[in-house]
């Protein structure tokens, strides 16, 4: 009797480790670094991604383009985040990148406004405070009240960073959220904001920027100018765990579609 | 029985030892790394350029509770006299549940109508851009206050004995003179205490004054948009990264913030004090 339970025992403990072998399950851990403003979209992957392989854990440290580039190519993590393109310098040392998802802005006036199609140049003007009256632009005479987000919000870093205007706007008013934007926007006809491009809805109307309207298919095609695009970066020559490739492959996959809308960016592909 | 109630006292001076010294350990960091001198008197806050100076939040946060207590005291004031003295019994019972009523509108509905009815009638009337400035800021903060200066300044009056009242007037003071020369003078603790009390409530208010004020940290200035030292904290919590000199840097000026507040308390504390050796 006892024998017969030590044999019982050993199979036992033999066919779990064979479920455990032939499983398809993953484990380990990804550690990414860099853009803050990829944070939602990495949460939304994060969180669909462990649904699918929940021994894996995603770990995520905003630190900053740049940091998340030099940090995958010094091997301190193992997928680089950027919410830019890659710089010449930066792939001649090995980088990678990988479109993930891309991040329209809206440039959103009130819709009363009659202004509907704007350069980036006036853009620039109007949040940088060389053109204060609408007469300026051929509208109603009457003053801009330029609307933006805090200091922090990945709108406002990518909004100014595309239009060239880091640092230098001078806001009539800051809000702390995007929906704040768009009502304030909504409620005063003198107003201009910039919103995610998701977040648009018809109390305001969004402005054509060099003569192509935002939308979806716009930003996808590159049309639309007022984008950037979110990056996973790896280095070249380098093989990623089997953890880090599994979160990649995901993330470029038709299957993190869903998550990158719900996260307010355009799937690219 | 004796033990219970000491705790209960003990909880509540942890509660304020804890919050003061998690506010002095978080906010000391960045005071160190920015210089105090720059993060007290720098003109200008933009976190994206790493500049971090509050000097327009603490004047901002002056001039919108010096504006709302110049507009709200005197009309709290009168509204006291006239309640305490002057008014006719039925008229008292209109005024006097309004005035608790004022007292109980929760902040953020004040910045709603300061928003929605505020803030477009000065954009249409001075011919703003927007409307959100300090000016919208002090008349919210103003209307804010009234409640605690009326009620406080009234139960002052209140306090006052009615002989000194009887000896004027017998003496031939008229009763405007009564009111003003003698009762007033007798109560002037208890209206001092209130208009602290204005104070406090004023240079605390963060969600009303988010609303209306625009939160542009510009230098203050009465039809532009600023902000307030409780405003540029919680504007900018939600995106600031955790452990960021940003953070840390909105932490700092909570323990600012927090000075101030202990500041008027001890001048509460000596008002009131004061007013008991008289």
């Amino acid at each position: 009797m006892k024998k017969f339970a030590v044999i019982a025992a050993a199979a036992t403990v033999m066919l779990s480790m064979l479920v455990a072998c032939s499983g398809k399950q993953k484990s380990g851990t990804v550690n990414t670094d860099g853009s803050t403003s990829m944070a939602d979209v990495m949460g939304a992957l994060t969180e669909s991604f462990r649904e699918k392989e929940p021994d894996i854990t995603v770990n995520y440290s905003g630190t900053g383009s740049g940091s998340g580039i030099s940090g995958v190519l010094d091997g301190t993590c193992d997928i680089g985040l950027s919410s830019r393109e890659l710089k010449q310098e930066e792939m001649d040392q090995g980088a990678v990148a990988h479109v993930v998802a891309l991040d329209g802005v809206a440039v959103v006036v009130n819709p009363k406004n009659t202004a509907a199609d704007l350069t980036t140049e006036q853009i620039a003007d109007i949040f940088t405070g060389k053109v204060t009256n609408w007469s300026e632009l051929g509208g109603e005479d009457a003053p801009i009240a330029v609307y933006g987000r805090e200091d922090g919000s990945g709108t406002r870093s990518a909004f100014e960073e595309i239009v060239g205007v880091e640092g230098t706007c001078t806001y009539t008013n800051e809000y702390g959220s995007t929906g704040d934007v768009i009502g304030n926007v909504a409620s005063n006809e003198n107003a201009i904001g910039y919103a995610s491009l998701s977040a648009v809805d018809s109390s305001v109307s969004a402005v054509k920027v060099n003569g192509v309207a935002p939308s979806e298919a716009t930003v996808k095609d590159g049309s639309y100018t007022i984008q950037r695009p979110f990056v996973m970066v790896t280095k070249d020559g380098t093989t990623l765990s089997e953890a880090a490739q599994a979160f990649l492959d995901f993330a470029s996959s038709e299957a993190a579609a869903a998550s990158i809308t719900a996260a307010g960016a355009v799937y690219p592909n | 029985m004796q033990l219970l109630f000491t705790l209960c006292g003990l909880v509540t001076v942890g509660f304020v030892l804890l919050i003061t010294i998690y506010l002095v350990i978080s906010g000391i960091p960045a005071i160190h790394k920015i210089g105090l001198f720059h993060f007290l008197f720098g003109k200008t806050w933009a976190a994206g350029q790493d500049q971090y100076g509050i000097l327009p939040l603490i004047l901002t946060s002056i001039y919108g509770t010096a504006g709302a207590i110049a507009i709200g005291v005197p009309i709290g004031f009168f509204t006291a006299v006239f309640l305490a003295k002057a008014a006719p019994k039925r008229v008292a019972n209109i005024i006097r549940p309004a005035v608790s009523l004022l007292a109980g509108i929760p902040s953020v509905v004040y910045g709603l109508v300061g928003m929605c009815v505020l803030v477009p009638a000065l954009r249409s009337w001075l011919h703003l851009p927007a409307g959100d400035s300090l000016l919208a800021a002090i008349i919210v903060l103003a209307i804010m206050i009234l409640p605690s200066i009326i009620s406080l300044s009234e139960t002052a009056l209140e306090a006052v004995p009615k002989e000194y009242e009887e000896a004027s007037l017998a003496l031939g003071a008229t009763k405007l003179e009564t009111w003003f020369r003698v009762s007033a003078p007798a109560a002037k603790s208890g209206i001092a205490a209130a208009v602290v009390l204005g104070i406090g409530r004023a240079i605390g208010e963060a969600m009303a004054i988010m609303m209306v004020a625009g939160n542009v940290a510009n230098m203050p200035s009465l039809t532009k948009s600023v902000r307030f030292l409780t405003t540029g904290i919680s504007i900018e919590l939600n995106y600031s990264q955790d452990g960021s000199l940003q953070r840390q840097a909105l932490f700092s000026i909570g323990l600012v913030l927090f000075l101030f507040i202990m500041l008027i308390n001890a001048l509460l504390n000596l008002v009131l004090k004061r007013g008991k050796e008289d």
